[in-house]
């Protein structure tokens, strides 16, 4: 019983995590129909700002929060600017490619400035054990789930509450209109943009934490995938719902299983087979909209 | 038109040739020769960089098939590779059989596969079905290493050179006409498949698959035939990859080959088939650049992970190259040059 608590635990602060690096496929998503392949590669970026500000140069955990989301919005924009906003009206091919094309620059970046090596700052984040009975709940894990229950509220709330939370809803329902109101629809891009590649490297520090960081942390995008179409494409609800849902069923299938698969590692597989079964079964997941489509 | 000025069709037959004018064939002849010819003046390397060449023009070849004239978007076409590779593989070194009764059986296994995988696009397109193939390079490739006991999982599987009774083409040139004639045939049959009904087809679908539904196009039949044709050249690239390494491991089909794939479709052009061989052998050609270039850079004092990057930021840059400036591809900036030729020096 313990165990099965201890995987929900560690799967439920996962799921939280995935489902922050969701909401930025999701925003994307929804205003400018982009798939941003490179979604992990964000991640994979986060993780080595948390390194370059925790420990290379010793700076405490707010102050490389504060950092690392400077540089995640720099980038976010200049992404968008140089490469999204040449493609604005081309096939979905061209947009997924383009994602795919950065995604390997952002992996050759990282190979060039880190080296592509496996670095580790556990221990560096502020101690915070939680004791619930006999479970134990690892100070990594604790912080995962309250820095990114308060990004995920912090979203929630900004897109709800604000003018450009207002303006980027209006954009998903209807560009024409709102470009006809005087909304700006390149500056919702680049907001969208710039929003994904926030938490994208929120999430990035906070796995980080756990597990280190090396150039295959991008595989957390795909999961973040899998999270985006069982949630629904269109569904911020959805993606959290779905980001818990994929957390935990992956610890836990993943803790009973592995010792009888001859190879195990059935984590990496797990998002994929939740994904073909929702495109074969529900291809508009869990909250999506259902497209109807005319010629 | 891209023909030259005075070429009539007189009946049907002239009007769907590939080949219309004399200077074509004589070129065409004169680059078989060439390429027939290829052993007798160039070094083992050389040959190997054209072998590969060879075996990655058949799978780009399925691939164009597959998105670039049914537009179903795959990026899982390396691990379909894989397929054909481990069934012809595990055929011809575990069993016994020979590498010609293999090599079919690859093919059809690739193409099976290639079926099941592309059940969902049937519902579903566009970036859905991107993830849905995606899923699948990872899930073959998590199979393959299950079936631990007759892959040989992570350790790979020695695999034997292809024989014809006594003589086995262990050499590279022997190899080298192998894999040139299954291309020079993958390439005819790819380029007159697009011709036929099925291709027509596949272009209607492409366009707008609901209106070619409305039209009489079975959708479903037509669909998982381009899927299945893709990934029978995907598998006859794997068995032929393996073959030529003679030994098969995963380390032969990563991700990153699938959206190369693409991307040599990109920047070949997309929807035609010389648009594929200009992809393949232009971005194969750069690689070989960037083997040569990288170790250059280190001896400038440059880090040593600068050669590892160099690589995966020139593959990102060309991609993003030509979306932005030329998505049309190279095929489509050598029409306009040939047409610009043909006139010189008159404007018009």
């Amino acid at each position: 019983m313990t165990f099965l608590l201890q995987l929900v635990i560690s799967g439920f602060a996962n799921g939280m995590v995935y489902a922050l690096v969701a909401i930025g496929l999701v925003i994307i998503l929804k205003c400018s129909e982009a798939f941003n392949i490179a979604q992990g590669h964000f991640v994979m970026i986060g993780g080595y700002l948390g390194y370059t500000f925790l420990v290379y140069f010793g700076l405490p955990i707010w102050a490389s929060l504060l950092l690392a989301i400077a540089t995640a919005v720099i980038m976010g924009l200049v992404i968008e600017r140089l490469t999204l906003r040449p493609l604005v009206g081309q096939p979905v091919l061209a947009i997924i490619m383009m994602t795919i094309a950065l995604s390997v620059v952002l992996e050759g970046l990282a190979t060039l400035i880190w080296g592509g090596e496996y670095k580790s700052y556990h221990g560096v984040l502020p101690a915070v054990t939680l004791q619930l009975g006999e479970l134990s709940v690892p100070s990594e894990t604790t912080i995962m789930i309250i820095v990114s229950i308060i990004a995920v509220a912090v979203l929630m709330l900004l897109y709800r509450y604000t003018k450009s939370g207002l303006a980027m809803r209006a954009t998903a329902d209807d560009i024409q209109v709102v470009q006809s109101a005087g909304i700006r629809v390149t500056t919702v891009y680049a907001l969208s943009w710039v929003i994904a590649s926030v938490v994208g490297v929120i999430g990035g520090i906070l796995l980080g934490g756990i597990s280190g960081v090396m150039v295959s942390l991008s595989a957390v995008g795909i999961k973040a995938f899998a999270v985006v179409l069982l949630g629904g494409a269109n569904s911020l609800k959805g993606a959290i719902v779905a980001g818990i849902i994929l957390g935990v069923l992956e610890n836990v299938s993943a803790g009973y299983l592995d010792p009888y698969l001859p190879a195990g590692n059935l984590a990496t597989v797990f998002p994929f087979a939740v994904m073909l079964f929702v495109l074969v079964v529900r291809p508009y997941g869990l909250f999506g909209q259902v497209r109807i489509e005319r010629i | 038109m891209d023909l030259p000025c005075g070429t009539f069709s007189e009946n049907y037959a002239q009007d769907m040739g590939i080949l219309r004018t004399k200077s074509q064939w004589i070129m065409l002849t004169a680059f078989l020769v060439l390429l027939f010819a290829c052993p007798l003046f160039f070094s083992d390397r050389m040959l190997t960089i054209l072998t590969i060449i060879g075996i990655t023009i058949i799978s780009v070849l399925g691939l164009s098939i597959l998105n670039g004239y049914c537009g179903q978007i795959s990026i899982g076409h390396a691990g379909f590779m894989a397929v054909g590779a481990y069934t012809s593989g595990v055929l011809c070194a575990k069993l016994g059989w020979s590498f010609w009764a293999a090599l079919p059986c690859a093919a059809l296994a690739a193409g099976a596969v290639g079926l099941i995988f592309g059940l969902p696009s049937l519902k579903i397109k566009g970036f859905y079905l991107v993830m849905a193939t995606i899923a699948a390079q990872f899930i073959i490739v998590w199979f393959i290493l299950q079936l631990r006991s007759i892959t040989g999982g992570a350790d790979g599987l020695a695999v034997p050179r292809p024989s014809i009774g006594n003589f086995v083409f262990r050499s590279k040139s022997s190899y080298f006409y192998l894999v040139m004639i299954i291309t020079c045939l993958g390439i005819f049959l790819a380029q007159n498949i697009t011709r036929t009904r099925a291709g027509r087809a596949f272009v209607a679908i492409r366009d707008n698959d609901l209106a070619a539904e409305v039209m009489g196009i079975n959708l479903w039949a037509y669909k998982l035939l381009a899927f299945f044709i893709g990934c029978v050249y995907a598998g006859v690239a794997g068995s032929l990859l393996v073959h030529y390494v003679a030994y098969a491991t995963l380390d032969q089909f990563p991700f990153m080959n699938s959206v190369w794939y693409l991307g040599m479709l990109i920047v070949g052009g997309m929807g035609n088939t010389t648009g594929a061989i200009l992809g393949v052998v232009s971005l194969k050609l750069l690689d070989e650049l960037v083997i040569i270039v990288g170790p250059m850079l280190s001896s400038f004092g440059a880090p040593p992970q600068a050669a590892a990057s160099l690589g995966l930021i020139m593959r990102g840059l060309v991609i993003i190259i030509f979306l932005i400036f030329e998505p049309r591809g190279l095929v489509h900036r050598w029409e306009r040059v040939k047409a610009y030729f043909r006139l010189w020096p008159f404007a018009y």
